[in-house]
């Protein structure tokens, strides 16, 4: 008896604090098991750290953060975000990882009235003709960094590449993405196999072509494959290698080791960046986690406080979806990337930089900020965009 | 011409690396009849045990010995705690329990060592290169897994057919219960099996460590090409699968070096790359299926007393 009332009034309690400051739920997707779950990790640790610095409030607005993983299954994603729409009620989400999960499970969440801010995933079809005014990507288009790269290996003069990726849609997008602002002759395209270990076969045929550079974009473990064996191989001092910032985040250098040492690539962020606040943020993040963030950390922090000033517009109230997508548009919020506006699909127009692969102090390896490739830059698919 | 040769001398590394794996998988199916699907996790669990041990001590060698052990003790462990219960049962039975282990161990590796990938790296004495054929430097490392790899078959080739364990293995493949009736401890014979087979996949995760990307989920990517080379090979023999991993290794590596110049010859490029390199990837099972056509038991097949 004594219990039962114990707990009718610890229920009373629990209700009546539920109803003084009813948070707002956020629901986050990612990946948190399997290969590429660092990934979903830095995203969703950096998300909670924008929480925690706000004492439980985005903007102002008290949230309660509910993650889940799919395990970069499109399938997992698709029941996970029914599951938070329909019994949990979540009506804004974010933080999925891959493109294929993204594709199968925002469309139908934006069209059915929620809304989605993407922390990673930034398909081309949601830039161009799917664009929706309820979705809004807080990192970037995923061509952007391969865009730089094509312009980078122009700026540096080498009058040709070999451009590698692997086969499947984003490693097309990768390559056409590089070709787009790659002034110079491609000497070979080739395609790999998705998640194959061993290039020693494509890493002969390099050798054989001789080309002046190449270009790779191996996301995730292929990539650690890929820019160890080319070390390995002996290429490393003999043919500059470009890529992406995806092959280079702070904890895959530690798996690739000083065979990536020296590399360019490219970001929008990092964390030696020098704008306001930013130093802030990764010195809270280094002591919240021990590690130095990574690109991923970065676009999860500023996901964070874009739904922040969105929620502080509406006060909370995310039903004003009008009011929400007109703050959530203006992104009136100190990003860690500095200066941040959204183009008219709804996907930032920012700056990108060229990274250097630099020996850290404590030994171990890190980015480092050697110039800028693109001021301002707006992506392909924008005018595809009828918003 | 040059770059022939040095695509063979490719094919047979990654030939090689994939017999290490084929040989443990087509003893324990051949004598245990236990389709066991987390070979790779043993894989795994020496991919991580290396690496660790190689990061704490500074030597790879003492990295790779531990792996042996730890793996070889890990496949014992699995034997008589989990896969001794699967024998008599349907398949079915051993893909769902086996799989399930798959999960535990990579839910466990992610405990242990966390979600970032880990770093081994090739020890300074067998870092670099040799132009073992003139003009095409070839890393060292890789001529010492072809050497390890061929060793390790000689080995077998020795213990299976000129050793009383060898013996009694052979004798496990063609008929159990006999041997179990002539009096040997065929529960014993089972997890010594099983404890050689793990080792070996240890081994070849110990060696792939400096060489491949150490994460959760590396033994599952390699373990489908696994058992392409143990049907090639006909189930139970290890002869097979010397011979079926060193021809997927080959006409995997051939294919993707040659298979897009080839089309280019009479496609335009944009179109060439896309079918080279999508022929490319299913050449090996183009050849499965082609042995399978006129070998349906696969090059070796296990029997009577014609064993390993």
């Amino acid at each position: 008896m004594k219990q039962i009332v114990l707990s009718a009034m610890l229920l009373a309690i629990s209700l009546s604090v539920m109803a003084v400051a009813e948070p707002v739920k956020i629901g986050l997707i990612t990946t948190l098991s399997g290969p590429g779950s660092h990934l979903g990790e830095d995203v969703r640790d950096a998300f909670r750290l924008a929480i925690e610095r706000g004492e439980g409030t985005l903007g102002g607005i008290p949230v309660e953060l509910v993650v889940e993983d799919d395990g970069l299954r499109p399938q997992t994603g698709v029941q996970i975000a029914e599951r938070m729409r329909e019994r949990d009620g979540i009506g804004i989400m974010t933080g999925i990882i891959f493109s294929n999960v993204a594709m199968a499970v925002v469309p139908r969440l934006v069209r059915g009235g929620a809304f989605y801010i993407s922390a990673n995933a930034a398909p081309s079809q949601l830039a161009g003709s799917g664009c929706h005014p309820n979705y809004f990507n807080a990192a970037y288009q995923n061509d952007n960094l391969h865009e730089a790269m094509g312009q980078y290996v122009t700026d540096v003069g080498h009058r040709n590449a070999y451009i590698l990726a692997p086969n499947y849609p984003a490693g097309h997008d990768a390559l056409a993405g590089f070709k787009r602002f790659y002034q110079g002759d491609i000497v070979a395209e080739v395609y790999t196999q998705l998640n194959q270990n061993d290039y020693a076969a494509e890493l002969a045929a390099i050798r054989a072509a001789n080309p002046e550079s190449v270009f790779f974009f191996k996301p995730g473990g292929m990539g650690i494959n890929f820019v160890r064996q080319y070390a390995q191989a002996g290429l490393k001092d003999r043919i500059p290698l470009y890529g992406p910032g995806f092959s280079f985040d702070e904890r895959l250098l530690a798996a690739v080791g000083d065979a990536a040492l020296g590399v360019i690539n490219s970001a929008q962020w990092n964390w030696d960046l020098d704008v306001p606040g930013n130093a802030e943020f990764v010195a809270a993040f280094r002591e919240a986690y021990g590690r130095t963030p990574t690109l991923y950390a970065a676009q999860g922090y500023d996901a964070a406080q874009l739904i922040g000033s969105g929620l502080a517009a509406v006060n909370g109230d995310i039903s004003r979806a009008d009011a929400l997508r007109t703050a959530l548009l203006a992104a009136d919020f100190p990003s860690v990337r500095g200066e941040f506006r959204f183009g008219n699909n709804q996907h930032p127009i920012q700056h990108i930089y060229a990274r250097q692969v630099v020996r850290a102090e404590n030994g171990g390896l890190t980015n480092q900020i050697v110039g800028q490739i693109f001021s301002d830059h707006v992506d392909a698919y924008a005018a595809e965009c009828s918003m | 011409m040059l770059l022939l040769l040095e695509q063979i001398l490719n094919g047979l590394q990654f030939g090689f690396m994939l017999f290490l794996l084929a040989a443990g998988l087509t003893l324990v199916f051949g004598i245990m009849h236990l389709l066991n699907l987390a070979h790779g996790s043993l894989y795994m669990i020496g991919a991580y045990t290396a690496a660790t041990v190689t990061a704490a001590t500074g030597h790879f060698s003492l990295g790779v010995l531990a792996a042996l052990l730890v793996t070889a003790l890990a496949g014992m462990l699995l034997e008589a705690g989990v896969f001794r219960r699967l024998y008599q049962r349907e398949h079915l039975d051993q893909v769902l329990a086996t799989f399930a282990v798959i999960f535990t161990v990579n839910e466990l590796t992610r405990i242990l060592w966390g979600r970032a990938p880990l770093y081994l790296d090739i020890p300074p004495a067998l870092a670099g290169t040799i132009e073992i054929i003139p003009g095409a430097p070839y890393p060292v490392y890789r001529l010492l897994i072809i050497a390890v790899g061929a060793l390790v078959a000689l080995g077998l080739y020795v213990l299976i057919n000129h050793t009383r364990l060898g013996m009694l293995i052979r004798a496990g493949a063609s008929n159990r219960e006999m041997v179990g009736a002539l009096g040997a401890n065929i529960k014993l014979l089972y997890t010594l099996v099983f404890g050689l087979g793990a080792l070996l996949a240890g081994l070849a995760g110990a060696l792939a460590g400096p060489i491949l990307a150490i994460e959760v989920g590396m033994g599952e990517n390699i373990l489908i090409l696994t058992f392409v080379v143990v049907v090639i090979g006909g189930i139970g023999s290890v002869r097979g699968a010397l011979l079926g991993a060193l021809l997927v290794g080959l006409t995997d590596t051939l294919g993707r070096a040659f298979l897009p110049g080839l089309f280019a010859l009479v496609l335009p490029p944009a179109p060439a790359t896309a079918a080279g390199s999508s022929l490319a990837s299913i050449t090996i099972y183009l050849l499965m299926v082609l042995i399978l056509v006129f070998r349906p038991q696969g090059l070796f097949p296990v029997q009577g007393q014609h064993g390993a």
